[in-house]
């Protein structure tokens, strides 16, 4: 999965190369018309293209397979007997997910960083305020961001924890997972639910911008956390209640 | 019910138990699985539980190892009230639940490793050596670096058994370990159990197999439809059925006879109908159920005074097979 991932940047890159005709500004995602100018712009517009789909897709995967895939193999009861504690197994769970979410963000941005680099001029980044940041701070800066969509994956990923308490066939809690993250998103482009959007786990997912001015604005970060935070309380609580008092029939 | 009473005193002193358990109910919906057990586990003892397909062998288990809540019932296992003391009892307890359960792109060794370092207090310096031992023990040395994937179903049925073993237990809990192994496996997974019982462990061990239980086990407990229809040490159990005369005489017609004035129902041994044989002078062999504590000497008078030339005559015990259809309504190979 984080080869598929990786791949994504790279596609991204080379298509932009093959096309003689500049994109037109303003157009497609994020940065795109930026990419020729700029190889550093690859790895932020990868990391844009993968937000709404390839990563909570492959997070979906994760997250969904925790208690589920144990319970499909059979080892789950094994885990248990072992004895691993069910609060203990439900913990390290979460923790693989938390670092496939650091691993996923990270494989985009550093595999978008290398192809920007070898097929496209590298130079000094300017942002939307107007500023103009080094190539060393403009890593940062995309490091930042990475770190922002781990964040927004965090709440995904206790979500599909949850679902994965719930059933024995991890297809189903995968699928599941990223049913939800789909609806979520699209319940964030409906106008007559604003007031449903500040709650939607998606709302800030593509709220990365302020971190590309000067001085970075922390604002939507630390909304984002937030929200996040609340997230992973809620299903890890739910998920908690579920798995102490789940039999074990698998 | 026959509860030859593990839990009285057999030498003399109490029976330190290994499993104990008092009214357990696990129900799925409205059904019960296992309606109001009592079981006694004697520490020490190689204890099969027996029961036809269905019968609530596994969900009985799996309320024991905590994997399942009991809806109500007591239980303790190792002196120790279940589920409470769940963590501090389940490292002493070796288990197979429902067949093997492994990582398909591990190894058989790699699997080992993974389920023992699931246990936060499992010493890792001796790990590998623990692992490399299980596996040989089994049988499983050569295969140890295998995936698990290309491993057969007894190939498996054995890794499941290495992961029992990988430390030293006070109990094993096996639910049906033999499954799914050719004759040969099944008997090294018997001398396996004795090895182990030698040793001092309790070994509890599920099966719907009767041979099995009666080559291996000290005692038993026999499951129907949930209910704990018998437990107690093997040879009492045998002895405890219903017990029947064999008559060989010429005269089974009259023998018959004498047998219903006594109140006996009197059968047929060969299957062949009541053979009239009093002409021709040969043999037939007539059955007597019923007893009910009649003296055997008592019916061997009543047959002589009654004409009848009494060639042999026997009291048998009822098998142990017996004893567990007549326990269980059923034979002992029938899915539920
Ligand atoms: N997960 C489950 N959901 C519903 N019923 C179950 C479940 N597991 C077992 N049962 C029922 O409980 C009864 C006992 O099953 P089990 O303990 O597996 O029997 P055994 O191990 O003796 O073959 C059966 O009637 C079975 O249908
Ligand atoms: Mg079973």
């Amino acid at each position: 999965m984080l080869i598929a991932l990786a791949a994504v940047p790279i596609l991204i890159a080379v298509a932009v190369k093959l096309s003689s005709r500049p994109a037109t500004p303003g157009r497609g995602p994020l940065f795109l018309d930026r990419i020729t100018q700029n190889g550093l712009f690859v790895a932020v517009t990868a990391l844009v293209v993968c937000v709404p789909l390839f990563l909570p897709l492959t997070i979906g995967v994760v997250a969904g397979d925790t208690i589920a895939g144990e319970a499909n193999l059979g080892t789950l009861r094994y885990l248990l007997l072992a004895p691993a504690g069910r609060i203990r197994l439900l913990l390290v769970k979460y923790a693989g997910t938390i670092a496939f979410c650091c691993a996923a963000t990270a494989t985009v941005a550093a595999s978008g960083a290398l192809a920007g680099v070898v097929l496209f001029p590298v130079g000094p980044v300017t942002l939307l305020s107007g500023d103009t940041v080094s190539v060393g701070e403009s890593a940062l800066r995309t490091m930042l961001i990475a770190a922002y969509i781990t964040v927004s994956l965090m709440g995904l990923g206790a979500i599909g924890l949850l679902i994965s308490t719930f059933t024995d066939a991890p297809v189903g809690a995968m699928a599941a997972t990223i049913v939800l993250s789909v609806t979520s998103q699209v319940l964030d482009n409906l106008p007559q639910l604003d007031w449903l959007h500040p709650w939607l786990f998606s709302h800030h997912w593509l709220g990365f911008a302020d971190l590309l001015r000067q001085p970075i604005a922390w604002t939507s970060f630390g909304e984002n956390a937030l929200l996040q935070s609340a997230y992973i309380a809620v299903c890890g609580a739910a998920a908690y209640a579920k798995f102490l008092n789940k039999d074990v029939l698998s | 019910m026959t509860d030859l009473g593990a839990r009285e005193s057999h030498t003399g002193g109490m029976y330190s138990l290994a499993i104990e358990t008092h009214g357990l109910v696990k129900r799925f919906g409205h059904r019960p699985a296992v309606d109001g057990i009592d079981l006694a586990v004697p520490r020490g003892s190689v204890f099969g539980f027996l029961g036809p397909n269905g019968s609530g062998k596994t969900t009985t288990i799996r309320l024991l190892l905590g994997l399942a809540t009991a809806n109500s019932g007591d239980i303790s296992v190792l002196g120790k009230e279940m589920p409470r003391s769940l963590a501090s009892v389940l490292p002493d307890v070796g288990t197979m639940v429902e067949g093997p359960g492994f990582y398909p792109f591990l190894t058989g060794a790699g699997n080992l490793m993974r389920l023992d370092s699931a246990d936060r207090h499992a010493p890792s310096s001796t790990r590998r050596q623990r692992v490399h031992d299980a596996l040989e023990r089994v049988g499983l040395g050569h295969a140890s670096g295998k995936k698990v994937r290309a491993y057969s179903l007894g190939m498996k049925q054995r890794l499941g058994l290495a992961n029992a073993m990988l430390r030293p237990r006070e109990l094993l809990v096996l639910d049906e370990p033999t499954n799914g192994l050719d004759p040969q496996g099944t008997r090294e997974v018997r001398a396996l159990v004795r090895s182990l019982a030698a040793g001092g462990t309790t070994v509890f061990v599920s099966s719907h197999l009767l041979a099995e239980v009666g080559q291996m086990c000290t005692h038993a407990g026999i499951m129907s439809a949930g209910r704990l229809v018998a437990q107690g040490p093997l040879d009492e159990l045998r002895s405890s059925g219903e017990s029947h005369v064999l008559i060989h005489t010429p005269d089974v017609g009259k023998a018959a006879g004498v047998l219903s004035r006594l109140g006996l129902v009197p059968g047929d041994a060969t299957g062949t109908g009541i053979p009239g044989n009093e002409a021709s002078g040969r043999d037939g062999t007539l059955t007597g159920t019923g007893l009910n504590g009649m003296a055997p000497e008592a019916i061997v008078a009543a047959l002589v005074t009654g004409g009848v030339r009494v060639r042999g005559f026997t009291v048998e015990n009822a098998s142990l097979e017996e004893r567990f259809v007549s326990l269980t309504g059923e034979g002992f190979d029938v899915a539920g």
